[in-house]
């Protein structure tokens, strides 16, 4: 009777356990969805929900004449054969195969001068050219505005000084490079850091074994931290790649300065948003929007997929 | 939920959707409009009911100083509150209103809308007729050219406040010192443009901006073309292919071309500095150009002086309008009565009418403030002491009437900016930028419903 009455007590005392550890799992499972649902919360009404709604909304026409009606893919036929989208998208293209290599190299050679410690006042620098990139863009979009003025910019003064004629920042032709030099000088810093990060995380045998075999300061540069790095230019490529056709604030506060320069859809962003307020067309402005997006997906994969197989075939 | 505890995003994006569609399903119905049947005429008791009801007011303004004038409409009726609200200038305004306006909540009571913009907001049944409520009885105190913007037959959708009649704001001291006299002719200012140019290199007689189709409507207005037209419904009228257009763009063409006149984008720092610097020494502007050069360009108050635009026939002196706005009610206003008093109390009273003209410089619409001493015989520090108002009041009177609008003058300005505004700042042919300007304009039209004659 007893031996049984211990048995009995034995799987109770057993199921108790796990049922305590159950129970703990049960409440950390419980706690991390509570800390973990405000973000859900925000991220489902402010992105997903909005996305859903803009989808269905690219599917009508809405006229100011005769009200809305269903025009399926419609829009999208007519985003694809819009001039004026087009050129954005060829526009954003050539922006993207000048300015982004060009900034990427500048972020890693100063990542590479600092990783080498031959600077001094290392600190300093990496602040300096940090800081343009804590300048919110609005401000920066202005000061440059200001100092690209044709009339009373200081380089425009100082073209007049010397006698040459005024540097036409604004004017068609030196737009774009105009507009790539502000983005540039925004995000150097912030990909310098991201590379000096991944940089600084490089074991230091490699240099030791590479000094030992004689190789210099610009060969371990080339062979040992440039490809240690390749993650995090991938990483720094693609979020240049998504910040490129998603520009919008530059041009959109030139637009300002100069409006006959930069018409309404010279970036696809740009567009969108003037088609919404200005054309109050906002179905074909959602169109405009995810095509866009689509465009972005199509090229950060082929940037990815690029990289891939040259990394597969080395 | 077996399905969602399994499979959780699974079951977060089936939760998504039903949410967003939920949503769209609500919101489908926001587009129509609840047609209440408008009361053929308020009667005075009624409206002194309403007056003495407590009542929350919100009006969407611009206007700098219009609190002062509010504050004496409180006074008067102290059960109603106003909330002043300032949500940005021009475009970022028309913006949000017609945001909210789709939306269907969040909108205000009254409202500032700009002549030009009336007819978008009238074609979508979004302005209370204002008729019923006491707006029928002012129409003797407006001149036809500006009664005939804010109503559409017996209806009114807008109480006129301000208008900005064109004239020449010329600096006199520049002038002179060029040996150019004042032009009276558009001869002769074409003439004295280029007299100024070769004897000033580097310096212009006048800025002709590329992105201010206002202001080069202004001087269509006054060489009798009459582009646009909206009969309320579906059809417009689109026609720049006009004689009088072509006898404006021939004008401006050469002028352009040869480098004789600026084309700084307007209110810009640079046209700014150009007008504080001496740049350019006149500004075919409106009445209401000084308010905005009191700031950067406020150390050459005193030099200016005003005439009458260049004529093109001065046997019949004619002027043209810029700008100038409106106070209007939104339909969708739970306060109709205190809503339509306000627009009418502050707009057509002495008391606060007469403000808005002598303190906030804003040109009145109404003929009893355009001849009320205080006003005719004001003089202008700015203008160098000059009876500035009487001036502008004879030119508001040479304003010819008939002028409208298209129901979509956003698109219009800024397709303007596009085609003919480009053609003026890249120094190109205009008048093949008026033709680009016209074929967006009908396309535009066509597309979205109208007709278009």
């Amino acid at each position: 009777m007893s031996q049984t009455a211990v048995a009995r007590h034995r799987p109770r005392a057993a199921e108790m356990q796990t049922r305590r550890r159950g129970g703990l799992k049960r409440r950390q499972a419980i706690a991390s969805y509570c800390l973990v649902a405000p973000f859900f919360l925000v991220f489902l009404t402010m992105l997903v929900l909005p996305l859903f709604y803009s989808g269905y909304l690219s599917l009508f026409r809405e006229q100011l004449v005769g009200g809305t009606v269903f025009a399926g893919v419609g829009n999208y036929v007519r985003a694809l054969q819009d001039h004026v989208f087009l050129g954005g998208v060829l526009r954003m293209a050539r922006f993207l195969v000048i300015q982004v290599p060009i900034m990427l190299s500048l972020a890693l050679v100063f990542a590479l001068a600092l990783d080498s410690g031959r600077l001094r006042m290392q600190r300093i620098i990496r602040l300096s050219i940090f800081v343009p990139y804590a300048v919110p863009g609005v401000i920066a979009a202005l000061m440059w505005g200001y100092l690209y003025g044709p009339n009373f910019g200081p380089f425009a003064q100082g073209a007049r000084a010397i006698g040459l004629p005024t540097p036409p920042f604004l004017g068609n032709e030196w737009m774009l490079g105009s507009i790539m030099n502000i983005v540039t000088w925004s995000f150097v810093g912030y990909n310098m850091i991201i590379l000096y990060a991944a940089l600084r995380s490089i074991p230091t045998e490699l240099y030791e074994a590479a000094r030992v075999d004689g190789a210099g300061e610009f060969r371990v540069a080339w062979s040992i931290k440039i490809p240690a790095i390749r993650p995090a230019l991938l990483l720094t490529t693609i979020f240049s790649v998504i910040g490129t056709f998603q520009l919008f604030n530059e041009p959109n506060l030139l637009r300002i300065l100069a409006p006959n320069v930069i018409g309404v859809g010279y970036t696809p962003n740009l567009y969108a948003y003037n088609l919404a307020f200005i054309n109050q067309d906002i179905n074909y402005a959602a169109a405009i929007a995810f095509l866009l997006g689509i465009v972005i997906m199509i090229v950060s994969y082929a940037v990815q997929f690029g990289v891939l197989r040259r990394e597969r075939r080395s | 939920m077996h399905l969602f505890k399994k499979r959780p995003a699974v079951g977060l994006a089936a939760t998504a959707m039903a949410a967003a569609l939920a949503l769209v399903a609500c919101s489908g119905g926001a587009s129509t409009n609840t047609t209440t049947a408008a009361p053929s005429t308020i009667t005075q008791a009624a409206i002194d009911t309403a007056m003495k009801t407590k009542t929350n007011l919100t009006f969407w303004t611009w206007v700098p100083t219009i609190k002062d004038e509010v504050a004496l409409f409180q006074a008067k009726y102290p059960a109603i509150h106003v909330d002043l609200v300032n949500v940005g200038q021009g475009a970022a305004h028309y913006q949000k209103l017609r945001t909210v306006i789709k939306a269907g909540t969040g909108g205000p009571d009254v409202v500032q809308v700009e002549f030009q913009y009336l007819p978008s907001f009238t074609q979508g049944g979004d302005l209370l007729n204002m008729a019923p409520y006491g707006a029928a009885g002012i129409s003797g105190d407006y001149a036809s050219w500006i009664w005939s913007q804010v109503s559409s037959g017996s209806a009114v959708y807008g109480i006129p406040q301000d208008v900005g009649p064109m004239g020449n704001l010329y600096r006199k001291d520049l002038m002179s010192a060029a040996g150019i006299k004042l032009p009276t002719t558009w001869d002769e200012f074409g003439q004295a443009a280029r007299t100024y140019r070769a004897a000033n290199p580097g310096k212009y007689l006048t800025n002709m901006p590329g992105n201010d189709a206002g202001q080069f409507m202004g001087l269509l207005w006054q060489a009798g073309v009459r582009p646009f037209g909206y009969d309320g419904k579906k059809t417009v009228t689109i026609k720049m292919d006009t004689p009088e257009v072509a006898k404006v763009i021939d004008f401006w063409n050469p002028l352009v071309r040869d480098n004789i006149i600026g084309v700084v984008p307007d209110f810009t720092d640079p046209w700014y500095q150009g007008l504080a610097s001496g740049l350019y020494a006149s500004w075919q502007g409106a009445a209401w150009g000084p308010s905005f050069l009191q700031g950067t360009a406020a150390k050459t108050s005193g030099l200016w002086s005003v005439a009458p635009l260049p004529q093109w026939d001065t046997q019949k002196p004619a002027s043209g309008n810029w700008g100038g706005s409106t106070d209007a009610v939104l339909k969708s206003t739970k306060n109709p009565i205190a809503a339509s008093q306000l627009a009418l109390w502050i707009n057509t009273q002495h008391e606060p009418a007469l403000m808005f003209a002598t303190k906030a410089f804003l040109f009145p619409a109404s003929n009893t403030i355009l001849k009320d001493p205080a006003f005719v015989d004001q003089k202008s520090a700015f203008y160098g002491g000059q009876q500035v108002n009487k001036d502008f009041a004879a030119i508001s009177a040479t304003v010819t009437p008939d002028f409208a609008w298209l129901p979509f003058m956003d698109y219009a300005y800024s397709s303007f900016n596009e085609t003919l505004g480009k053609a003026f700042a890249d120094r190109t042919d205009l008048a093949t930028g008026l033709k680009a300007w016209q074929a967006a304009l009908t396309t535009y039209a066509t597309q979205q419903g109208f007709t278009v004659k």
